[in-house]
């Protein structure tokens, strides 16, 4: 029962974009449709939950004073595992995450979970914390990608709804991610209370 | 001419911040106030020319040379790391002053994701030193643009009566999503 409310808590009550407001640079920059969020929500589910799972296995080894260090290093490895594994699988998706894939070593959602969860917990309590939070994560962008891809291309998941001469193309842009973001918080904030 | 048109480029068309959207943690976090967005700006400059030049050189001639390319994530942001850290001490000895304006927004720069984006992009555009230095001084001034004007919205945004759902980072926000439709006037001025 606890393992499941560890879970969960990534999910809704401590989303990390809606709730912490970690880790928006990814969040705003790939989210120009669904599928791109999704992506990248479970790339980052991947390396969160592979460094959680290490770094709470050597919490004992580490010296206090260099563990900051060590877990970069540690996340920094799973980020180039992650890139290989993508550039070889599925390349489009590769291709069209671009820059922010090497970036997830500086998303302060996974450094933060090593150091407030995993450097604490247990092996199997990191797990489960890293897998909730990143599919929070997962969550969280492909609503936004899925709403953007909606009002700017007029499809979801490349599904045409209406004729994408209707869109407007500027929440495909950049202004529409800070806009919708900052209405989806304003949402959550509502719904929460 | 060709260098002033990559600057103008990195500075208005794609911007960084508002077109890239890297570095939007200290762009949200740390642009309350005009001076500190100044200070953040100053320090974000300083590190990223830094960053670049030494991360170009050992791609070049450590990476390149030897087939060592996959490990450019890990080498990257650990030269960054040691980077902000040598600054931080040679700073403290040296000049006093200026580590005392910087001083707070040093650390923060190791986790800001535009020194990494930018080193990567200087990499991927294959831009030999010179170039990727200019393109990096772009890039740092349209962050520092960004965050200053962000700033001064912002200082004045805290004394309008907003919903209560909407004050700090919606808010915030949305007045960045509008900033950058401005800045998309810039499109296809290079």
């Amino acid at each position: 029962m606890n393992q499941w409310k560890n879970f969960t808590k990534g999910l809704f009550k401590e989303n990390p974009v809606f709730v912490l407001l970690l880790g928006m640079c990814p969040t705003l920059g790939v989210t120009t449709s669904a599928i791109n969020g999704l992506g990248m929500g479970l790339a980052t589910t991947f390396v969160l939950v592979m460094s959680n799972l290490v770094i709470s296995a050597v919490k004992n080894v580490v010296p206090d004073k260099v563990r900051i260090p060590v877990y970069v290093i540690i996340i920094a490895a799973f980020v180039t595992v992650l890139q290989l594994l993508m550039e070889a699988f599925v390349p489009a998706l590769y291709e069209s995450l671009g820059l922010f894939i090497p970036l997830i070593v500086v998303n302060c959602i996974v450094l933060g979970r090593a150091e407030a969860f995993a450097s604490k917990n247990n092996l199997l309590s990191s797990i489960i914390d890293g897998l909730g939070m990143g599919l929070g994560f997962a969550l969280a962008l492909t609503i936004l990608g899925g709403i953007r891809e909606i009002l700017g291309a007029g499809q979801i998941f490349g599904m045409q709804l209406y004729s994408a001469e209707y869109g407007m193309i500027a929440f495909v842009l950049a202004p529409g991610a800070f806009i919708v973001l900052g209405y989806l918080i304003v949402l959550m904030r509502k719904l929460s209370k | 001419m060709e260098y002033i048109l990559l600057i103008i480029g990195a500075v208005f068309v794609n911007n960084v911040v508002l077109s890239q959207f890297l570095g939007i943690c200290p762009f949200l976090g740390v642009s309350g106030k005009v001076n500190t967005a100044v200070g953040m700006g100053a320090a974000v400059l300083f590190v990223i020319v830094l960053a670049t030049t030494v991360t170009w050189l050992i791609q070049t001639y450590v990476l390149n040379a030897f087939g060592l390319e996959y490990l450019q994530t890990i080498v990257f942001i650990l030269v960054i790391a040691a980077l902000v850290q040598m600054v931080e001490i040679i700073l403290k000895k040296m000049s006093p002053g200026l580590y005392q304006a910087l001083g707070i927004f040093l650390p923060l720069i190791t986790t800001n994701c535009a020194v990494l984006g930018v080193a990567i992009l200087v990499v991927q555009q294959d831009y030999d030193l010179l170039t990727g230095i200019i393109f990096a001084v772009g890039k740092a001034l349209g962050f520092a643009l960004a965050l200053i004007i962000f700033a001064g919205i912002r200082e004045h945004l805290e004394s309008l009566e907003l919903p209560k759902a909407m004050t700090g980072i919606p808010s915030a926000l949305i007045v960045a999503g509008i900033l950058a439709l401005a800045f998309m006037g810039f499109t296809g001025l290079v």
